[in-house]
């Protein structure tokens, strides 16, 4: 029952929708009916998926890519106190700009011919933080009087940081990465937004690209599929940090 | 012959003194209980014997050599990410042995605590007493001369502890190193002890040294003893005066 409220809710909102937009005789122009919407869908979804396959994919890269410089990064900084106070700023600085402000830039830099590098590049800036911060906390996070008992038996700095920092960071890392990869999609769907018709024909071109057209039902439809895309990819990543914690504690 | 003293040592925190002036002298093998009330010091006095921290003044003095020394805190404090065997083999490691000779003492400290068969279970599937078990594994496997015990014990419940009490002190017996054995529970303290230091209220000094007459380990029917009821007052009392003494301005 619990299950099914979500479910049965979203019908319920279709159908006022159905019914409302029949009943005052809305221009389509302006708002389709539901039904409308998914034959759009139907009628595009070769084109729908293989532009949320481009949008995916420009995530997945950045989220790669993020990973490995946070988590270096994370690691110098939880390292060295100087680094600390030297990269700590700067990151913070990526954290509040906005992605948009910075697309032009970065579509001139990757030139007309990769458009992709900078949709790429913008969602690492975005994804970036997350992981980072998270992996930050994570390597200061180890049991104090773990630390005492490594300082004890004289345990040296390498092995303090690969045999107990590293390992306390597991779950902050897994939360930051399904942080992360969530903000790598919005990245990525606003880095297309900037990138306007000369990017990856990805969903956010394809939204850009109906309206232009007035296409209203498949630009609709592009949505759906985008929030689709968000909310699985979102369950998968919970799952993937459940199973993580799970192996991470032993049950 | 001495393994660890604090001589005339006091520590001052960002909040004021903490402890002292505090002297105290540990004889090999013997076995110490620390009893004062909350905030006297004890456990940075404790930390002082193990030299992870410096007196603000004062001397301490320490001849156990590296991997000599073991702690055991009031929580299990074991990585939840490792097996119970990789948990107690961690300090032969960081030391420098071999895995597989450090997985093979550290599977004999296990069985040694009772443990036998538990060596693949992580610490989220052990119970407190058994998770505890691990701990003293860990602290023995080592075979250090000096162990240190912070409260234990102050977890578990009463039928667990007493159980643990005794099987320290059956450990104890087999390699016989000085125990420090810090705990807020006179009975506790009696029990375990060839002596009990008493502490006063914070900054702790020194309120009482009592021996303790009696067989280690423990006889059944040991609480019941004249000489355990006698002893039990005897701490109690130096105790309550020390916690005026502390309490006066």
């Amino acid at each position: 029952m619990e299950t099914l409220a979500p479910w049965v809710l979203i019908a319920l909102l279709l159908a006022g929708w159905e019914i409302a937009c029949r009943a005052l005789h809305v221009a389509p122009y302006l708002l389709p009916p539901p039904s409308q919407v998914a034959a759009a869908l139907i009628a595009n979804l070769a084109t729908l998926l293989s532009a949320a396959w481009r949008t995916l994919a420009v995530a997945i890269v950045a989220l790669i890519i993020a990973s490995l410089i946070a988590q270096a990064l994370a690691m110098l900084v939880a390292l060295s106190s100087i680094l600390d106070r030297a990269i700590r700023p700067l990151a913070s600085v990526i954290q509040v700009t906005p992605v948009v402000a910075i697309a032009p830039l970065f579509l001139i830099w990757a030139g007309i011919d990769h458009p992709e590098r900078a949709l790429v590049a913008l969602a690492v800036v975005v994804a970036f933080f997350p992981i980072f911060s998270g992996a930050v906390a994570g390597l200061k996070s180890a049991d104090p009087d773990l630390e005492r008992l490594f300082a004890l038996y004289g345990a040296s700095r390498w092995q303090t940081v690969t045999r107990l920092r590293l390992p306390s960071a597991v779950p902050f890392l897994l939360e930051g990465h399904k942080v992360g990869a969530g903000l790598a999609i919005i990245g990525a769907v606003v880095a297309e937004f900037g990138a306007g018709s000369g990017g990856v024909r990805g969903l956010a071109w394809q939204i850009l690209d109906a309206g232009n057209k007035l296409q209203t039902d498949r630009m609709i439809a592009a949505l759906a599929a985008l929030g689709v895309m968000g909310v699985a990819l979102h369950g998968l990543l919970a799952r993937a940090e459940l199973a993580g914690l799970r192996w991470w504690r032993g049950r | 012959m001495s393994v660890a003293a604090l001589r005339a040592v006091e520590v001052d925190y960002a909040r004021g003194p903490a402890l002292g002036p505090f002297s105290l002298e540990i004889e090999a093998g013997e076995i110490v209980s620390l009893v004062g009330p909350s905030g006297c010091g004890k456990s940075t006095a404790l930390r002082l014997l193990a030299g992870l921290e410096a007196p603000s003044r004062g001397q301490v003095l320490r001849t156990p050599g590296r991997g000599e020394t073991a702690v055991v805190f009031q929580a299990p404090t074991l990585a939840p990410w490792l097996s119970a065997r990789a948990n107690v083999a961690l300090p032969l490691e960081l030391a420098g042995t071999a895995r597989a000779a450090a997985g093979v003492r550290a599977r004999e400290a296990l069985a040694r605590v009772g443990l036998a068969g538990a060596e693949a279970a992580r610490p989220a599937q052990l119970s407190g007493g058994m998770a505890m078990r691990v701990s003293l594994a860990r602290a023995l496997v080592t075979e250090p001369r000096l162990m240190l015990l912070d409260e234990p014990f102050a977890a578990l419940d009463e039928i667990t502890r007493r159980a643990l009490a005794d099987d320290v002190l059956r450990l104890w017996a087999g390699l016989r190193p000085a125990i420090v054995f810090v705990t807020h529970n006179v009975e506790e303290a009696v029990y375990m002890a060839s002596r009990v230091v008493v502490m006063t209220a914070g900054p702790g000094r020194l309120a009482g040294d009592f021996p303790v007459e009696g067989p280690a380990p423990r006889p059944a029917g040991f609480r019941t003893t004249p000489g355990f009821r006698r002893s039990v007052e005897a701490v109690s009392h130096a105790l309550a005066r020390g916690m005026a003494e502390g309490a006066r301005p």
